[in-house]
């Protein structure tokens, strides 16, 4: 349309036009919401289809309607009877917390990635990228590779927590990995900390900090005895053996409430897409949400990477799916990315479980290969303005 | 409600990029700041903006210095168009104008909301834009859509870096036109970095003429722009014609 027509447009709108264009906003803004939505409802249905079969299959074949009534037992005890008893034992005790571990690390993650990319202005950011994963391992190799030296024979003890017990050197590692993720966003608060509302040397500044611990985790390899660094390698892959229903409660409340805090701050992370100045000029305290905000999803994500070992790509590729297919709004694209992330790595880690059955693949493997091939794709389409 | 500039120095690592800048904008007029390239335009917007803070000097709004304003009390009155856009993919042009709704609402937009981006959007003339994808739509489209996200703001004074830079001749000259009706029937203030000395002289009720970091002059349009101040400001040769429909400037080859 030439300017010339558009003004035209303009003068000739009588009052009658002016009113049907009026309903015309109304109805794209609210079909856009109901699109919105219905998205994550069938991203939840999905979810919960894809736990129902995740928790039947295995060594161990249990069909649905065991799984139902194991779960719906859980709800009201004893309402139905399982046609095997040991079913119930598999589901509660052996596959749930594996996969509410999950469920929780690809919300963790998916969150996380979208919140950063949005308060950086940067689609290749995600935890990952920032350094936090790096981190992360850098504490637990930190914890596997000198633990004994550090701790000494306390840390082949056996230590009691809300009534479950663990090993000394598993609490250790776990403790190292949290520690150390939270840490390096700390450390890239500090290195950027004059330049905070420039997001690009903060990105770097992510970058610098992950090739530091790399150089960590490298150094602890290097320096570890076979059957450490064989644990070290196997931490860096990340896969879900650390699954407990202890570690579930550690991580459902630094989840949970991390979720609610992202979330609500969404409408302010909107206006930064804007730009820092526009974000200022609407309100918007943009270096001190960028700093807390960053640090709640270095909080969420460290607690998970912290029993899973190393897992990359969702937080990149969970966001990245789901604004394609909905758009930047980011009040329902946290949530939207956190349920994509879910089902991303509850399929990939049922599969890494049953496909070499009775070993497992780490998922992490599996993952990189899903996420590489994305990444390509991502970067490689005709229509690759994306990443402009 | 009046807003003014009290010997403002500002600029970046201890070095002046304006000084002794005093001046008063009014609701109900267009102030249009002229000069040229490097001649601290921006800097003094962004000042204005509360977007940095000043060096030296103090900006009042009624008498109360803007620093002893909240934030969001600020983004209530002043609106802030920048002179170059970010903009994130995959953000409708219709998300993008609800933006400047943020200064009333915490989480979720009401059908009053929606009501005042459907005028702003008619009043730019991008309703049909709405479902597009900002990343989609031209570079003078984009610069309406920001504007409009200014006007869903409702700011006692409306602060634009050039924002017809963009636009083609029919939109800049419609841009100022309804920016002007606004002015009016709201009875807003308008702050205008431009380049463009005919819309400044057009549109303008009051100009301020910045060169070497200092207010060259301030005054009305046909006050200011004269062909000495275009010559000394510029360094441009140019001189102002007269018809029917008013003054205009033309400028020449100073060769």
């Amino acid at each position: 349309m030439t300017a010339a027509e558009d003004i035209e447009k303009i003068s000739d709108t009588d009052q009658t036009d002016l009113k049907d264009r009026r309903s015309y906003i109304k109805t794209i803004y609210n079909a856009s919401t109901q699109k919105k939505k219905t998205f994550i409802i069938i991203m939840t249905a999905l979810l919960l289809a894809v736990v129902v079969v995740s928790l039947s299959l295995g060594s161990v074949l249990i069909p649905a309607f065991d799984v139902l009534a194991c779960l719906f037992n859980q709800i009201i005890p004893n309402s139905f009877t399982l046609s095997e008893s040991y079913f119930s034992n598999i589901i509660i005790n052996g596959r749930e917390p594996r996969i509410l571990l999950c469920i929780l690390t690809g919300i963790a993650l998916g969150a996380s990635g979208t919140v950063m990319q949005s308060l950086l202005r940067n689609p290749l950011v995600s935890p990952f990228t920032l350094g936090v994963s790096s981190a992360a391992a850098f504490g637990a190799a930190m914890a596997i590779a000198f633990g004994a030296a550090i701790f000494g024979s306390a840390y082949y003890g056996i230590v009691e927590i809300i009534g479950i017990s663990f090993s000394a050197k598993t609490l250790i590692t776990i403790l190292f990995a949290f520690l150390f993720g939270t840490l390096s966003m700390v450390l890239v608060l500090i290195i950027s900390k004059n330049n905070i509302a420039s997001q690009s040397v903060l990105v770097l500044s992510g970058v610098v900090v992950g090739y530091l611990f790399q150089a960590g985790v490298s150094f602890a390899k290097y320096v570890s005895d076979d059957a450490a660094l064989r644990e070290i390698v196997n931490w860096l892959m990340g896969g879900m053996w650390g699954a407990t229903w202890s570690s579930i409660v550690f991580i459902v409340p630094i989840v949970l409430v991390g979720f609610i805090l992202l979330e609500r701050r969404a409408v302010d992370m909107n206006t930064m897409s804007g730009g820092d100045d526009v974000a200022k000029s609407l309100g918007i305290d943009v270096r001190k949400i960028r700093r807390n905000l960053l640090i709640v999803c270095t909080l969420i994500t460290s607690a998970c990477l912290a029993f899973t070992g190393v897992i990359g790509f969702i937080g990149l590729m969970a966001p990245h799916i789901c604004r394609i297919l909905i758009g930047n709004d980011n009040r329902y694209l946290i949530p939207a990315s956190a349920l994509m992330g879910a089902v991303i790595l509850l399929i990939s880690d049922t599969v890494a479980r049953i496909i070499m059955s009775p070993q497992e693949l780490p998922v992490g493997i599996l993952l990189y290969l899903i996420g590489g091939v994305f990444f390509i794709w991502l970067v490689s389409r005709k229509n690759g303005r994306y990443l402009a | 409600m009046k807003l003014s500039v009290e010997s403002l120095f500002q600029g970046y690592d201890g070095k002046t990029v304006i000084e002794d800048i005093d001046f008063q904008a009014n609701t109900g007029n267009i102030l249009s700041i002229l000069g040229p390239n490097g001649s601290g335009k921006s800097t003094l917007i962004k000042t204005l903006c509360n977007l940095q803070d000043p060096m030296k000097g103090q900006i009042n709004i009624d008498n109360r210095d803007i620093k002893d304003y909240t934030r969001e009390e600020l983004s209530k009155i002043l609106g802030y168009v920048p002179q170059y856009y970010n903009y994130t993919q995959f953000t409708s042009v219709l998300d993008t104008v609800l933006m400047g709704r943020k200064p009333y609402i915490n989480w979720d937009y009401t059908e009053a909301d929606l009501d005042i981006a459907e005028q702003a959007m008619m009043r730019m003339n991008i309703v049909d834009l709405a479902p597009r994808y900002i990343n989609e739509i031209s570079g003078g489209q984009l610069q309406r859509v920001f504007i409009a996200r200014t006007l869903c703001q409702h700011p006692n004074f409306y602060i634009f870096d050039e924002p017809t830079s963009s636009l083609d001749l029919r939109h800049q000259i419609e841009t100022m036109k309804i920016m002007r009706e606004i002015v009016h029937e709201e009875n807003s203030g308008m702050i205008i970095a431009l380049h463009d000395l005919n819309l400044a002289l057009r549109y303008s009720d009051k100009i301020l003429m910045l060169s070497k970091k200092k207010i060259y002059s301030y005054g009305t349009p046909r006050e200011t722009i004269t062909p000495e101040a275009i010559k000394d400001v510029y360094g441009v040769e140019a001189e102002i014609i007269e018809n029917e429909r008013g003054p205009f400037v033309l400028s020449y080859d100073s060769c």
